[in-house]
Order: structure tokens, then C-alpha cells, then sequence
């Protein structure tokens, strides 16, 4: 159990170690000399465009909102897909596969249901215009 | 592994609370509100370990749910912040009594 | 008789079709009411649909209230408990779109949705009702708390309802992790989520003073406290039923509380029906905080919507006295008091909506010689308080819900004396509010500024007479009422096995 978690803590050591080293040296060999170009954020001399904290467009947030909402929804289908075979079955599973004459679309009809749900929300937001860009 | 799970899930719940208590910005609230949502979680999952897995589908319940109050949630903070400007939970104050 | 067997999926959806009714009608008028542009009179089209589809949801839940099966233990429950809870739930919501057509015409508001997101609510509280497992309570609370905070917040122009709606959500879902976290611990403790399964394994494993189950049982405590707004937690209802549109504050106040209380009472009661001697203290005190905080507090109040709150808190402190009472006979007293209390709410808020105006609140000097310009008005309003009050004859029903609460208490197993006389000395203080309006209402004069009273809208007007009228002729025969809300009480801890136990569930159990 231990053994297996090694590498990954050799990696997180070597990491923050680099890390650490790479900052400390820099520091201890810097020798300061600012001046007005080399303080402006892009060194190479590149003028600033803009402030970044600007205003997003509201439609931005409004998709966001609706890929989070239908995004978690595979959330269900995963353990449906994983267990679509007990599912179908009408009876116990024997070694992985339905004992002759016992499927059933049980499962399937569960998912398209849900599926169906998922659509009246999806038709929804398409007619109120929610997907629309401009 | 289930006491360490357990009382990790519940220092995690705690901060949580602590958060909802004490922050003034609606949003770092509603953040502790989800962090106390994942603390059940982390218990869900540590004792469907051992009773199986009607804890693990309560999880896929309470992600799916938290999705759609963080929705409604951040619909509800942005209708407020185009009346008043702001977040800040000391400044909303018009209901009193 | 139909045999469910919950084992069967297909029996399953057979015993929740009244939920999926409303569910599945839901989801039709959602599609038919983006299919037309917005408008006042779409906006009134859908509100009539709505109503009409849970008139038929009320009809599947009558057919099944009255003809009862043989039904197995599983997740949800096809008691008399359930449907009589469906019965109050959609009493209520008909009344609230029937307020919130008027509501939304008065307001400017032609978004047609808000009726079905009641609807979606609605479901939510009827899947409270039947809920025999945390994880459907679990889920039917939270189908109905996202639908009600979107509700709350309906009013896009008001800054005080995005306020209430902002206190109600953080609050709401604040509470919901909690009551998450109690169920988390419970399903610790007892290695399940079914509400009688847990009962079993408590008693089986001498589960009683577990620190995971008492902490559980505690945290679930405070998450229903907050859902039913029982002081301490109950800081969020006054502001929230202020900034919320009257009929969706209505709707707050009874129907949501409805279905709470039901959850909680059969959470309580199946669940946890060993430990009674555990949690009735602290449910006890809850109740005792809650009478007296709800009714002192309520007499200063002269915004009559954070009135009319604190006296949902008060009402509150009163059911959790049926719940302490922790019998069926606290159960069934609990139904009748609901049933009481949402239709003399409902009343009294179709009163604020004809006198509301624009944002601004309603207020007691609204109300000052009511009798002088709309005298029937002013009547109806004094029925609705003299109910709320629980005052005889005059309260109608209301007299006696409170009197089945106090019965309760008198003749539980432990009789509640402490209870009982809290019940009736806070009654008396609540008193000084309740008789405050009517006295308002017909001994002051009428304020010479104040404008006239807009006539009553057709279904304000149908809200007003139906609850009035039911509370005064339900007030002559209670016992009729009575007998059938007696059947009304859950099979506290009665297991009926499966009619053939299906495969999977023997695996799950000898796994």
C-alpha cells in the first residue's frame, strides 16, 4: 500500500525542491537595477492594451450556468452504462450474460426517460433564446 | 482509512460553517455552502466503504442538486448586484424589523 | 384493491402516479409556455392550465386515498398520511396560482413560467410526503427549494425581493447541507437510508446512544428547524416573506411549511420512533422557544406580511407540539391544524394582495376602517385572524385545530403539561396582534389620504369566499373532517413485507 504511493511522493518532492531552488537562486543572484521599460509587465517592450479586470458580457455567465446544469447530468449515465447489462435482464445475471429469452428494455426505457427530461429543459431554454449569441 | 476519511470530511464541514458564519461576500458564503455540500460527500463516499453503494448514489444525487442550486444560487446574486452594486452581505439591508 | 409491490418498478410508478401527474404536466405547460411570446393574457392561459392540472393530480390522490391497497415497504409510502398531505399541498397551490394570476396582472409580471415552477414545487412536496427513505426526502426538499428560491426572486424590478430571495437561498441551501450532513451520519450509523430500515437497525443493534446517530439525529433537527422555521432558525422567514411576491410569501408560509412538517413528523416518527425518548426534549424545547418568540414578537410588528410571518413562526412553535406529542394522534391533529391554517392564510393573503400597491408594504394603517369602504372585505379578514387566532365559531376550524393539537399533547403517552400550557398562554398573547387588526379594521376611521381600495379580482375574489367559507362550515362539522384526517396518520414503524421478494434486493441484503 505504502510502496505504491512512492513515486508520487518522490515527484511532489522533486517538484517543490526545483521549485524552491529555482526561486532561491534567483534571488540570491539578483542584483537590482530597475528601470522605467524594465518595470512595465511585458519586459520585451510590448504596450499594455487594456485593464484585465474588464467586464464580461453577461452571455458568457448565461452558457457557463447552462454547461454546468446539463454537463453533471452524465453524472447519471455513467453508472447506467456501466450496469446496462443488469439492466436488461429480467432475471439475475448467469456469468455475465442473460439466461436465453429474458431481455427486457428496461434500462433503455429508464435512460430515455431521463433523456426525454433532459430535452423538455434543453427545448426550453433553445425557444427562450437563451442560446442565442446576439 | 474511515476514521481519518470521517474526520477530515468534518474539519472540511466545520470550515464550512465557520465560513457561512463569518464571511460578509455572498459568493465566499455560497462557496462555503458547496465546501460543507462536498464534506457530505467525502462521508458519503468513506461509508459507502463499508455499506455499500447507496452512499456513492446519494453522492451523484447531491453533485447533481448542488449544480442546480449554484444556478439558481449565482442567478439570484447577479439580479441583486445589478439593483445594488454589490455583494457585500453588511450592505443589503433593506428588510428589517 | 391494488397490490403495490414497491419492489417492481412498474409498481413503483403506479403508486407515485399523482406525482408524476403533476410532474409530467408540468414539463407540457413549461414547453406551452415558451411556445408563445410573453403576454398578460398567455401569462392567465397557462395559470388556468395549471390549476386545472392540479385539480386532476387532486382527483389520482382522492381515487388513491380511498382506495387503499396492499402495499409493500419500500422508498416511498401509499399511506393515508401521504394523501392527506397531497390533499393540504394542493389545496394550497391552487389557491397560490389562482392568487398569482391576479398577482402578476397587478404587478406587471407576463412571465407565464411562475406558475410552473409552482407546479415543479408542488411535486417536490408531494415526493416529501410520500418520501419512506432520506434520499428521496432529500430529494423532494430540494426539488421544491430550488423552484422557491427562483419564485421568491420572480419580482426582477424589486430590490427587496432579490434580497429576500438572496437571504432565502443562502439560508435554504446553508440549511440543506446541514440536514445533509445529519442524514450522512445517520446512513453511518445505521448502514441504510430507508426510514423503517433504520427504526429495525436501531433497535437490533442497540444503536441508542451512538455518537454518529445522536449527532446525526441533531444535525437533522436543526436542517427541519430551519425548513420549518422554528426559532432559533427561524431569522430568515420575516425578511423572506416580506421581499417575496404575496402569493409566492402565501405559498411560503403554509404550503411549503406542509410539507416540511410532513417530512419531518414521518422522519421522526418512523425513523427514529425508538430514540423517542432522545429527541422529544429537544423538540419540546424548540416548540416552547418557538410559540413564545413567534407571538411576542408578532405583536410588534405593523407590516402586515412580517405579521402575518412571525404568526407562521408561532404556528410553527404549535405543530411542533403535535410532533412532541410523538403519537398518531399528534400526526393526525397535526394534519387537521395544517389544513386549518393554509386555508386561513391563504385567506388573509388574499386580502394583502387587493390591498397591496406597487412594491411598497402593506401595513396596519392600510387596514384602519376596511369596514367603512369594503365591508366584506373587512369581514372576511376578521375570519381569516379569528382562525389563525383559533377563536370558536367565529374561527371556524380554526378553534378546533388548535384544540386537537392540545389533545394530543394532554393524552400522549407522557401527557405534555409543559406544552399544553405554553400552547394556551401564547394563544392569549398572539390574542393582542390577531384582535389588534380586526379592531383596526372596524373601530378606526378610515384615513382621509388614503386611496381608494381597487376592486377585487375574480380569483382573489374565488381564493377569499372558497377559504372562508370552508373555514366557517368546516368549523360546524369537525367530526366529519376529523374522521377522515384520523386515517391520515402514518404507519408508525408497521412493516408490511414484500409480496415476493425481488432478487436484487436478497442480494443487497445478504451483501
Amino acid at each position: 500500500m505504502e510502496r505504491t504511493y512512492l513515486p508520487i511522493l518522490l515527484l511532489v518532492g522533486f517538484v517543490v525542491t526545483n521549485a524552491v531552488a529555482i526561486i532561491l537562486i534567483s534571488h540570491l543572484t539578483l542584483r537590482p537595477r530597475p528601470t522605467a521599460e524594465k518595470q512595465t509587465p511585458y519586459e520585451s517592450g510590448m504596450p499594455v492594451l487594456g485593464d484585465a479586470r474588464e467586464r464580461f458580457s453577461v452571455k458568457f455567465y448565461m452558457v457557463a450556468v447552462l454547461f454546468i446544469i446539463f454537463d453533471i447530468e452524465t453524472v447519471f449515465m455513467i453508472p447506467w452504462g456501466a450496469h446496462f447489462r443488469q439492466l436488461s435482464c429480467g432475471t439475475d445475471l448467469v456469468a455475465g450474460v442473460c439466461p436465453t429469452g429474458q431481455l427486457s428494455l428496461f434500462g433503455l426505457w429508464e435512460m430515455l426517460v431521463f433523456i426525454a427530461i433532459l430535452l423538455v429543459g434543453f427545448i426550453y431554454v433553445w425557444k427562450k433564446g437563451a442560446l442565442q449569441w446576439d | 482509512m474511515l476514521p481519518e476519511a470521517l474526520f477530515f470530511s468534518a474539519v472540511l464541514f466545520v470550515i464550512g460553517v465557520v465560513g457561512v458564519l463569518t464571511r460578509r461576500n455572498a459568493i465566499i458564503v455560497f462557496m462555503c455552502v458547496e465546501l460543507m455540500l462536498n464534506a457530505v460527500n467525502l462521508t458519503f463516499v468513506a461509508f459507502a466503504q463499508v455499506y455499500g453503494v447507496a452512499g456513492q448514489i446519494f453522492v451523484f444525487f447531491v453533485m447533481t442538486v448542488a449544480a442546480a442550486e449554484a444556478a439558481v444560487g449565482l442567478a439570484i446574486i447577479i439580479a441583486l448586484y445589478r439593483h445594488r452594486q454589490t455583494v457585500n452581505l453588511s450592505n443589503i439591508n433593506l428588510l428589517k424589523g | 384493491m391494488p397490490i403495490f409491490d414497491l419492489s417492481h418498478p412498474a409498481d413503483l410508478t403506479a403508486a407515485l402516479f399523482p406525482d408524476l401527474l403533476l410532474m409530467g404536466g408540468a414539463m407540457v405547460l413549461l414547453l406551452w409556455a415558451v411556445w408563445r411570446r410573453e403576454s398578460a393574457a398567455h401569462q392567465r392561459t397557462i395559470g388556468l392550465a395549471s390549476i386545472w392540472l392540479c385539480v386532476a393530480t387532486l382527483g389520482a390522490v382522492l381515487y388513491m386515498l380511498f382506495h387503499q391497497g396492499h402495499v409493500t415497504d419500500g422508498p416511498i409510502a401509499a399511506d393515508s398520511f401521504r394523501f392527506m398531505v397531497d390533499v393540504i399541498v394542493l389545496l394550497g397551490t391552487i389557491a397560490a396560482l389562482a392568487l398569482g394570476i391576479d398577482d402578476n396582472d397587478r404587478m406587471g409580471t407576463t412571465t407565464a413560467e411562475t406558475h410552473v415552477l409552482m407546479l415543479l414545487a408542488s411535486s417536490g412536496m408531494m415526493l416529501m410526503a410520500a418520501a419512506r427513505d432520506l434520499m428521496i426526502v432529500f430529494l423532494g426538499i430540494e426539488l421544491m427549494s430550488v423552484s422557491i428560491y427562483a419564485l421568491a426572486g420572480l419580482n426582477r424590478r424589486s430590490v427587496r425581493g432579490a434580497e429576500g430571495a438572496l437571504k432565502y437561498f443562502l439560508l435554504g441551501a446553508f440549511s440543506t447541507a446541514i440536514l445533509l450532513y445529519g442524514i450522512a451520519l445517520v446512513y453511518g450509523a445505521t448502514g441504510t437510508t430507508g426510514l423503517y430500515e433504520i427504526h429495525q437497525r436501531v433497535v437490533e443493534l442497540q444503536l441508542g446512544s451512538s455518537p454518529l446517530l445522536l449527532i446525526g439525529m441533531a444535525l437533522l433537527l436543526v436542517g427541519f428547524g430551519f425548513k420549518v422555521s422554528s426559532v432559533p432558525f427561524h431569522m430568515w422567514a420575516p425578511d423572506v416573506y416580506d421581499g417575496s411576491p404575496n402569493p409566492v410569501t402565501a405559498y411560503m408560509a403554509a404550503t411549503v411549511k406542509t410539507a416540511a412538517f410532513a417530512a419531518f413528523l414521518r422522519v421522526w416518527l418512523e425513523a427514529f420512533n425508538a430514540e423517542i425518548g432522545t429527541w422529544h426534549r429537544a423538540v419540546a424545547m424548540l416548540a416552547i422557544a418557538t410559540m413564545v418568540v413567534g407571538n411576542t414578537i408578532g405583536l410588534l410588528q405593523r407590516n402586515v406580511k412580517r405579521m402575518l410571518a412571525y404568526s407562521s413562526i408561532a404556528h410553527a412553535g404549535f405543530l411542533l407540539v403535535a410532533v412532541a406529542a410523538g403519537s398518531m394522534q399528534g400526526a393526525s391533529a397535526m394534519l387537521f391544524y395544517l389544513l386549518a391554517y393554509t386555508l386561513a392564510t391563504f385567506g388573509a393573503f388574499a386580502v394583502i394582495v387587493v390591498l397591496s400597491r406597487g412594491d411598497a408594504p402593506v401595513t396596519t394603517e392600510d387596514l384602519s376602517g376596511l369596514w367603512t369602504e369594503r365591508p366584506w372585505l373587512a369581514v372576511a379578514m376578521a375570519v381569516y385572524m379569528l382562525a389563525l387566532l383559533g377563536f370558536p365559531v367565529f374561527g371556524g376550524i380554526g378553534f378546533f385545530a388548535k384544540w386537537y393539537v392540545l389533545k394530543a399533547a394532554l393524552q400522549a403517552e407522557e401527557p405534555q403539561i409543559a406544552l399544553a400550557v405554553t400552547l394556551v398562554l401564547t394563544t392569549v398573547v398572539s390574542a393582542g396582534y390577531y384582535l389588534y387588526v380586526i379592531m383596526v379594521m372596524f373601530m378606526r376611521p378610515r384615513p382621509a389620504n388614503s386611496e381608494a381600495v381597487t376592486p377585487t379580482p375574480g380569483w382573489t375574489r374565488f381564493v377569499m369566499v372558497a377559504t372562508a367559507a370552508a373555514i366557517l362550515i368546516l368549523g360546524i362539522f369537525p367530526d366529519q373532517t376529523v374522521r377522515y384526517v384520523v386515517r391520515g396518520t402514518p404507519r408508525l414503524g408497521a412493516y408490511v413485507p414484500p409480496v415476493k421478494t425481488a432478487p436484487a434486493r436478497q442480494a443487497a441484503l445478504t451483501h
